[in-house]
């Protein structure tokens, strides 16, 4: 703790004013639209807010998902994982103030956990689906724990680098015990077949086809809400605000008897289990658990889907992840229509991941959520202001 | 017994490429406080340029110093454009722009100069020399390995000690007000502080090249090598970086030879030598400061 408090290298002055430095993580400094005060429609208890755009939201993606062709339907589903991962991501990078490039390797373990239990002898059945979704958060939980007990003291650099070794070296673990893992082919999935009351429910909805593709989405889609709902609630309770004041003010927070490294801890296992679920319905949605699957362009992105978004907001790393699923398609075909290869135009999609990340660092470290948000905020505080100066006086 | 001197030999030479991307990684830390993860993607498009000239006729030597010319640019422009705006802002912005620049540079190489694996020539043989009867797995290539990356100490040190500009690099890094006070230009001095660190990273990145294969992604894991033996040094310390990059080098060497089918756990081994090293003595094995920034 002690270490950390040493000041920041002597900067030149003149070169800090004009930047100042400007936190990355303003999205999640931004109050909740109840605390801001003013009109609003919502319900003032967070919990029943949450509820009621909990289930909007659910009505909006059942629509969404019925409307849309089979293919569009699978890209969701790839949205589903993605955006549960950068939801946890989000959560300690955006909260807490700690950086993973471990996450992809953290959803390698939900996805292998689920894999394996999905493999069963010819005729028996195997676990129901949800046991084995929870069972790949509680095995990404536990990584996540160890992980995260070696990366409460660490910050920063450090941070990044130790999560760095572990996504470049978990995947080394499945080549290592072929036997179980599979090495570098990886395990097939075996997608479970949809059940009964979900085809009757989809023929009551809109009568069309309910298929395995369809049925996954589906199951892509429960679990993002029910994540996001939990992560929501969080954010806005006793325990995110713990973590924005260990992440903001280490000094203060342990004064006010706050034991910073217990703190980092949980958030570490949170945003784990929330990977831990990515990694299962991945699995699920591509049907294979391989090494290649969890590279470290995967982490990289889901960094790129909650920077871009915002730091620390939920709807910022849908946003973002809505980026991860619909981006590399049209921008290979641009590349394809620039006479590109496939494989070379396959790479302009990372390519404008690392622009994204530097460009957005540089001009708007808030995010496209957190920007909005902010210059609502200006907008309203000026407004207020005027309104203030025309009344009084 | 002979198996021990091989392992020993190869864990020496690969230790030295280490501690030579270490050395990178810590100029620059030491300079400006930033991790460059982008350290491997511009050494991977350096040598990708060597490898170009090479194709088109030209011998190694040229290709080498048109590559490490090109690091020294690089180097120098990604720290005045890319760099400079987020230097001594919040530190985890500083990593983000970094990664950024991981990804982007290696997507870039692999746009341009596609993602299959090329093989990279190297100007010496690779069967090793003969003491008596047997074969030791000292090459003429690892010597040359050997020998360039200690020359390269040997320049780095010469001009850190004996020069002028060295000396206000030196200042620039160690406390920038007095020496932007005493007349140092130190915005320079950082520039060229990276492109220095992108010339030794370049050179290494060459190095582990030679004789073997090269695709976009292949200085991955040497970022996290470079990185562990930086940590095991104490990221701060140039000689911490050459002693914990040999250190790491011998002891994946010997991860590699002795386990069976050891190769596929180098890289977990790094991670589990990485966190012990941070757990139990988060300053490194040479420490010298008393405290740490983390």
């Amino acid at each position: 703790m002690s270490e950390s408090q040493t000041p920041a290298p002597d900067r030149p002055a003149g070169e800090l004013i004009e930047e100042a430095p400007v936190t990355a993580t303003a999205a999640a400094n931004v109050p909740s639209a109840q605390a801001t005060g003013g009109r609003s429609f919502l319900p003032k208890s967070t919990l029943l807010r949450h509820l009621l755009v909990l289930v909007l939201c659910a009505v909006g993606a059942v629509i969404l998902l019925e409307i849309t062709d089979p293919f569009t339907n699978s890209q969701l589903a790839s949205l589903t994982y993605y955006a549960i991962a950068a939801g946890g991501l989000t959560v300690l990078t955006g909260l807490n103030g700690q950086i993973s490039l471990g996450h992809g390797a953290l959803m390698a373990v939900g996805a292998y956990t689920t894999a394996l239990f999905l493999q069963t002898e010819r005729g028996e059945e195997p676990l129901p689906l949800p046991l084995i979704l929870l069972i790949s958060v509680v095995t990404a939980t536990v990584v996540g724990a160890l992980v995260g007990v070696a990366a409460a003291r660490l910050h920063g650099p450090y941070l990044a680098g130790a999560t760095l070794a572990l996504a470049v070296g978990l995947p080394g673990l499945a080549v290592y015990f072929q036997g179980t893992f599979g090495g570098d082919q990886g395990l097939r999935v075996r997608a479970p077949q949809p059940p009964d009351a979900f085809t009757s429910f989809i023929d009551f909805v809109s009568g069309n086809a309910a298929t395995g593709t369809k049925w996954l989405a589906y199951v892509g889609t429960i679990c993002l809400l029910i994540t996001y709902f939990l992560l929501a609630n969080l954010m806005r309770s006793r325990i995110g605000r713990t973590w924005r004041a260990v992440r903001d003010q280490e000094v203060a927070a342990e004064l006010a008897g706050i034991n910073l490294g217990a703190w980092r801890v949980l958030a570490f296992v949170v945003s784990a289990a929330a990977a831990g679920l990515a990694g299962g319905v991945l699995a699920l949605v591509v049907r294979l658990a391989a090494p290649s699957g969890f590279s470290l362009v995967l982490s990289l992105s889901l960094l790129t889907a909650i920077v871009l978004g915002g730091l620390g907001s939920l709807l910022g790393a849908l946003l973002g992840s809505a980026l991860l699923v619909f981006l590399p398609p049209f921008v290979t075909d641009l590349g394809g229509s620039f006479g590109l290869d496939n494989t070379k135009a396959a790479q302009i999609a990372p390519f404008v991941y690392g622009v994204v990340l530097i460009v957005a660092m540089i001009f708007a470290p808030a995010g496209f959520v957190g920007t909005v948000r902010l210059r609502w905020m200006t907008y309203r505080a000026k407004r207020a202001a005027a309104g203030r100066a025309t009344n009084g006086g | 017994m002979q198996q021990f001197v091989n392992v020993t030999l190869s864990g020496l030479t690969q230790g030295m490429i280490y501690a030579a991307f270490a050395l990178a990684l810590v100029l620059i830390w030491r300079s400006t406080r930033i991790v460059n993860f982008a350290q491997g993607s511009m050494a991977a498009a350096t040598a990708f340029i060597a490898l170009a000239l090479i194709n088109a006729g030209q011998s190694y030597w040229v290709a080498l110093i048109v590559a490490l010319a090109s690091g020294f640019i690089l180097g120098a422009v990604v720290e005045r454009v890319i760099v400079r705006p987020v230097e001594g802002g919040p530190e985890l912005n500083a990593v983000i722009v970094t990664l950024g620049l991981f990804v982007a540079i290696q997507a870039l190489i692999a746009i341009i100069f596609g993602s299959s694996f090329q093989s990279f020539p190297t100007p010496f043989g690779v069967r090793g020399f003969t003491i008596g009867d047997t074969t030791i797995l000292l090459t003429p290539t690892s010597v040359y390995i050997i020998v360039s990356v200690l020359i390269t100490m040997a320049l780095l040190v010469a001009l850190f000690r004996f020069t002028r500009v060295g000396l206000a690099m030196r200042a620039s890094a160690f406390g920038q007000e007095v020496a932007r006070l005493l007349g140092v230009r130190v915005g320079r001095m950082l520039t060229l502080g990276w492109a220095l660190a992108a010339v030794v990273g370049s050179l290494s990145g060459l190095l582990i090249a030679g004789g073997g294969f090269i695709y976009p992604a292949y200085m991955d894991s040497l970022i996290v090598f470079g990185f562990v033996a930086a940590v095991l040094g104490g990221l701060d310390s140039p000689v911490g970086a050459i002693v914990g990059g040999l250190i790491l080098g011998l002891a994946l060497s010997y991860v590699s030879g002795y386990v069976e089918r050891g190769s596929a756990l180098v890289n977990v081994s790094a991670l589990v030598i990485l966190m012990v090293v941070l757990l139990v003595r988060p300053g490194g094995l040479f420490a010298s400061s008393t405290a740490r920034r983390a």
